[in-house]
């Protein structure tokens, strides 16, 4: 059930990214480095309530109700600017990392449309991942714990051939590697 | 190519029988359809082989079709010759004038020692009442089909002056829902055999300049590794798993290298590894996406695709890396080079208004050709003799193989009954 909800949540999120074009407001730029929490921007994004250790009940990665259970960053065609709604995905995914679950590793899964050539599209994919691997490690993510990989477009989540499959297909999934030892 | 009802049930029975193994023969056969525009067509007749019972197809359908194929030559009528003329003496050429045959095929098949049978065919120029060829193998029964392409090969030779490649095997993967199958078959679709089998995906095939082995890119550890797989032995070695992507294999022709696209100093870039496994050393240092290398049949230099100038375009740099040359320049997509056999031309994926079709380069003019009129083709492969570019064809949201002649006269479509197939390679001239 858990799984289908969030199923539900991407795919709105795909449908509201790919009507929504050019809307954004201004991205405001947010200091982490203090630990402060600043309201974000975007429609991703929220201010998380850090819990201390221990005090999690079940994993915040599949609570749908925690912005962690959100891992899927979708991009414009041929772009792999990750755009200010997925700002506060991002985040909170590096906050996870840095504080709550310091030893948790992650493989970023960039993937691509069917079009084009598909060893480009791997390539173009990969740089995708890499992107959210980069916007990670500047928010203090060690880079030695995130691996950016790539599908291309040999793993489409939208199995269509439409605009609409082509929009949940441009996207980098954020994969904890290690899913058993963060329940603890 | 029509298999009698029959036949199609035992051969899905086989099937069947043979899906839950690892390494058998596949379920689909390819059917191949042939259109050729313009361009003169040498009118043959290819007569059945005296003593031939071999099924599914006779030796001489089987050399017809290979003819036919390559749309260079058109089969005569063969109706009504009786007896089956073996030797030259018995030959009316003025009937086969009458029927416009330009050459003739004849032959028999006889039985030879330990159960194996010998085969002798003849060439003729009609016109002249000469002998072009004449040849006879002695095989195992087995390999009356094989014999049939070796035939075909020497009479493309002697008719065309260049090479056949009837004789050939091609590579390609065939998803069917969540499967996928690399499968190796004969280059007319026929004797399709899986070698690897994987819910995950398999992508670009790639032969050995022997034919030998097959280096491909595997998804089993949930990312993109390059694979060495050995044919006759089945043994695979894994040659890169580097932190991240791995992938686009491609062959140095003294079969010591593989060039690669890795991922793992940041963006995906071109290295090389030893085919035998070892390190990986970089090749080219550009601050984009520098992927799909191809090396020069002279092994002089590495074509690959890079988008360091903002888009994606085929460049060249000395096989060993250092400075980089750009070779293609209309448009804002090309990708995927492939070298000609004789190093003269690269076809390669050219993006045009949202179609991507095949293209080819001349290099030393810069001539750029279209070749195909898809909507999202890819993955060109030259035929060894340098005639044919096989590439992959989305048909209605499916994969499906096509080749096209490099004058882009003749096409071929190859059509297989189950899945979409992607990702063909064409196989080197057997080496016998």
């Amino acid at each position: 059930m858990k799984k289908l909800a969030l199923y539900v949540l991407v795919a709105l999120a795909a449908a509201a990214c790919a009507s929504n074009d050019k809307k954004e407001t201004p991205a405001a730029v947010t200091d982490l480095s203090s630990g402060a929490q600043q309201p974000q921007s975007g429609t991703g994004s929220s201010t998380t309530q850090q819990k201390p250790m221990g005090s999690v009940s079940g994993n915040p990665l599949t609570d749908p109700t925690s912005p962690l259970s959100k891992r899927s960053v979708y991009f414009d065609f041929d772009s792999n600017a990750v755009k200010d709604e997925y700002r506060g995905l991002v985040q909170a995914h590096s906050r996870y990392m840095t504080t709550d679950k310091r030893d948790s590793r992650i493989r970023i899964e960039g993937n691509c449309d069917e079009r084009g050539s598909r060893e480009y599209n791997l390539a173009l994919g990969q740089r995708r991942a890499d992107s959210i691997k980069r916007a990670l490690t500047l928010l203090g993510v060690p880079a030695a714990q995130i691996e950016a990989v790539s599908f291309g477009s040999e793993k489409p989540r939208a199995l269509a051939h439409n605009e609409w499959a082509y929009a949940q297909n441009r996207r980098s999934d954020l994969v904890y590697v290690e899913s058993k030892s963060v329940k603890r | 190519m029509n298999a009698s009802p029959a036949l199609r049930a035992r051969r899905l029975l086989a099937g069947a029988i043979l899906l839950a193994s690892f390494v058998g023969l596949a379920r689909a056969q390819l059917s191949i359809d042939i259109t050729t525009t313009g361009g003169r067509q040498v009118p043959i007749a290819v007569m059945p082989l005296a003593g031939d019972t071999s099924q599914p197809q006779s030796v001489g359908d089987v050399v017809g079709a290979d003819l036919a194929r390559t749309g260079l030559f058109k089969l005569v009528n063969t109706g009504g010759v009786t007896p089956l003329p073996t030797e030259p003496s018995q030959v009316n050429f003025a009937d086969w004038t009458t029927r416009n045959a330009e050459a003739l095929v004849i032959g028999k098949i006889e039985p030879a020692s330990d159960g194996r049978v010998e085969v002798r065919f003849r060439l003729f120029d009609v016109a002249k009442q000469s002998q072009l060829a004449s040849y006879s193998y002695v095989v195992a029964p087995a390999q009356l089909r094989a014999t049939a392409h070796r035939i075909a090969d020497v009479i493309y030779e002697r008719l065309t002056g260049d090479k056949g490649v009837f004789s050939t095997k091609i590579t390609y993967v065939v998803k069917r829902g969540r499967r996928y199958e690399l499968q190796v078959a004969d280059a007319d679709g026929f004797n399709a055999q899986s070698v690897l089998a994987s819910n995950e995906p398999i992508m670009s095939p790639s032969w050995s300049p022997d034919g030998s082995r097959l280096a491909y890119v595997s998804f089993d550890q949930k990312k993109p590794i390059v694979v060495v797989q050995n044919l006759a032995q089945g043994t695979t070695k894994v040659v890169a798993s580097y932190r991240g992507n791995n992938s686009a294999p491609a062959w140095s022709p003294d079969s010591r290298y593989l060039a690669v696209a890795l991922s793992k100093d940041g963006l995906t870039q071109v290295y090389r590894v030893p085919a035998g496994g070892g390190d990986a050393e970089r090749l080219t240092e550009s601050p984009g996406i520098d992927t799909q290398p191809a090396y020069s049949p002279d092994g002089q230099w590495i074509a690959f695709t890079s988008d360091r100038g903002g888009s994606p375009q085929v460049y060249r740099m000395p096989a060993a890396g250092g400075a980089a040359t750009r070779l293609t320049f209309e448009g804002t997509y090309n990708v995927g080079p492939r070298y000609s056999p004789d190093g003269k031309s690269i076809a390669f994926v050219q993006r045009d208004g949202g179609r991507y079709r095949i293209a080819s380069l001349e290099i030393a003019t810069g001539q750029v050709s279209v070749l195909t009129d898809g909507n999202l083709d890819d993955s060109p492969t030259y035929a060894p003799n340098g005639k044919m570019i096989l590439y992959e064809a989305q048909v209605g949201g499916r994969g499906q193989l096509a080749a096209v002649s490099g004058d882009g006269r003749v096409r071929q479509r190859l059509t297989s009954a189950a899945g979409d197939v992607q990702d063909p390679a064409w196989g080197p001239m057997p080496t016998n």
